[in-house]
């Protein structure tokens, strides 16, 4: 039988899908929504041209999470993100680099990197080795991450993925360097570290704003708008819920 | 940039399997959670067959990187002998061999505790170089609420919890970080909501095809 959560979570999975079809359709998005301004967003991209420019590497690190875990999410914006950046210093002489903590997800950054090079015609450039396993305990890929910082000839170093408290030692390899860092996770306890150390730290669902800001594809930015028309919904909801426990306690009303 | 579109079969392919398994989650009907535990069970096979190519691939940068000519990489001469060690011990004794286990985490242990000891005077290094940098009000209230809460958390406060109004005080501000945070994983699961169902319509692809 079908519970409650059940059927709330049938509700807000097809309210979510068809906000973002509605928001994602070219003409459909009302004209007042539009992405606020982020300051890091603005350093990234003046980072990555930077780095583009100079003929270096874009360093992009997405984490130890298993594509089986329900974490994988922020290794999944991680991955749009490279794509995008691949896209963008494909005339580069220097492609980006990927590391991860995980064998699929090194699989992964391989083959989207090796698809932007195969759509530019140029599969020649592409390097197996540009998508890396670093390490496959969380300690290695972080230990085993901060060499490719240092030798890699890396001037943008991005964070995004899952990571514990180890995350640390990738953000200290880069400042090291004195090379430009935006980190993000989906862990508390690598936000709570990235907050204190990272050059340009994002915060909770920021980290979902990555490849909206990268100007990935329509459907990214209207899952942000969509992002906020459910946090309001929640927000109602939990306020719902105090005002009811409230009034339980205080009048002694229960809605059965 | 030539337009070339993604792989139709594959596309179909992985939005098929990924409704069923979302299905799987919400509709409590055998057949189809059935189907859907196949399916994370052929996941789970083929994350592990990833982990053995991610493997391969580590092998490889560091033989690239002893190969070098301009600067041949000595540690990287170091991690493929003990690789080669670990691997050939691993396959002669097996890895569920006690003596194997043993050798393993007696080495791995102690270093990542090291690695973990480490962290803690990073950390403190990292904020005081936040104050420097990040100089407002956000970075005072950093610094100051890590206070607070290492008293509160060091049991410092353990005598004054019996007070009448001190004692919900400090309950109160125990609670204000459990809040917080249950504040940034419900903005978590929202948008690890709309990237899963990105990538269920095919709007997002981390494939090639």
């Amino acid at each position: 039988m079908i519970g409650i959560e059940d059927v709330l979570g049938i509700a807000l999975v097809l309210v979510a899908g068809l906000l973002l079809l509605a928001l994602g359709i070219p003409g459909w998005k009302p004209r007042h929504l539009t992405l606020r301004s982020i300051p890091a967003f603005v350093r990234l991209w003046k980072s990555i041209s930077l780095t583009i420019e100079d003929g270096k590497r874009v360093h992009l690190t997405l984490g130890n999470s298993s594509l089986l875990k329900a974490t994988n999410a922020s290794a999944l914006v991680g991955m749009s993100s490279l794509e995008r950046i691949a896209q963008l210093s494909i005339a580069s002489d220097s492609p980006p680099l990927a590391t991860s903590g995980e064998g699929s997800l090194t699989i992964l950054s391989q083959d989207s990197l090796r698809y932007i090079y195969r759509r530019a015609n140029s599969l020649r450039q592409f390097d197996m080795t540009s998508g890396r396993l670093t390490g496959v305990t969380p300690y290695s890929y972080a230990v085993g991450t901060m060499p490719v910082i240092y030798d890699g000839n890396v001037s943008t170093n991005i964070l995004i993925g899952n990571y514990g408290p180890e995350v640390i030692y990738i953000n200290e390899a880069a400042e090291r360097k004195g090379i430009y860092t935006l980190a993000t996770s989906d862990s508390l306890s690598a936000q709570a570290v990235l907050y204190a150390a990272a050059m340009d730290p994002l915060i909770g669902e920021e980290l979902f704003a990555v490849p909206a800001y990268m100007k990935f594809n329509r459907y990214h930015e209207a899952s942000l708008h969509t992002q906020d028309v459910l946090r309001w919904i929640l927000v109602a909801a939990l306020l719902g819920g105090v005002a009811y426990v409230l009034l339980q306690q205080l009048v002694g009303i229960t809605f059965r | 940039m030539k337009k070339t579109m993604r792989a139709p079969i594959a596309v179909a392919i992985a939005i098929a399997v990924g409704l069923v398994v979302l299905a799987g989650y919400f509709i409590p009907w055998t057949p189809l959670q059935n189907i859907q535990t196949v399916l994370l069970s052929w996941g789970v096979i083929l994350v592990g067959v990833a982990t053995l190519v991610g493997i391969t691939n580590l092998v490889i940068v560091h033989i690239k990187k002893v190969g070098d000519k301009k600067a041949p990489d000595r540690y990287s001469i170091l991690l493929l002998v003990v690789f080669a060690i670990t691997l050939g011990a691993g396959l002669w004794l097996t890895p569920g061999d006690s003596g194997f286990q043993h050798v393993v985490t007696s080495i791995q242990t102690p270093i990542e505790t090291s690695l973990l000891a480490i962290l803690t005077v990073t950390l403190a290094f990292a904020a005081l170089r936040m104050l420097q940098r990040r100089k407002g009000w956000t970075s005072v209230l950093f610094v100051v609420s890590v206070i607070v809460f290492l008293i509160i958390s060091g049991g410092l406060v353990i005598s004054y919890e019996s007070m009448p109004f001190v004692g919900g005080l400090i309950t109160f501000i125990r609670q204000i970080p459990v809040a917080g945070a249950r504040g940034i994983l419900l903005g978590i699961a929202l948008g690890s909501v709309l990237t899963g169902l990105r990538i269920l319509m095919g709007a997002d692809r981390p494939y090639s095809g």
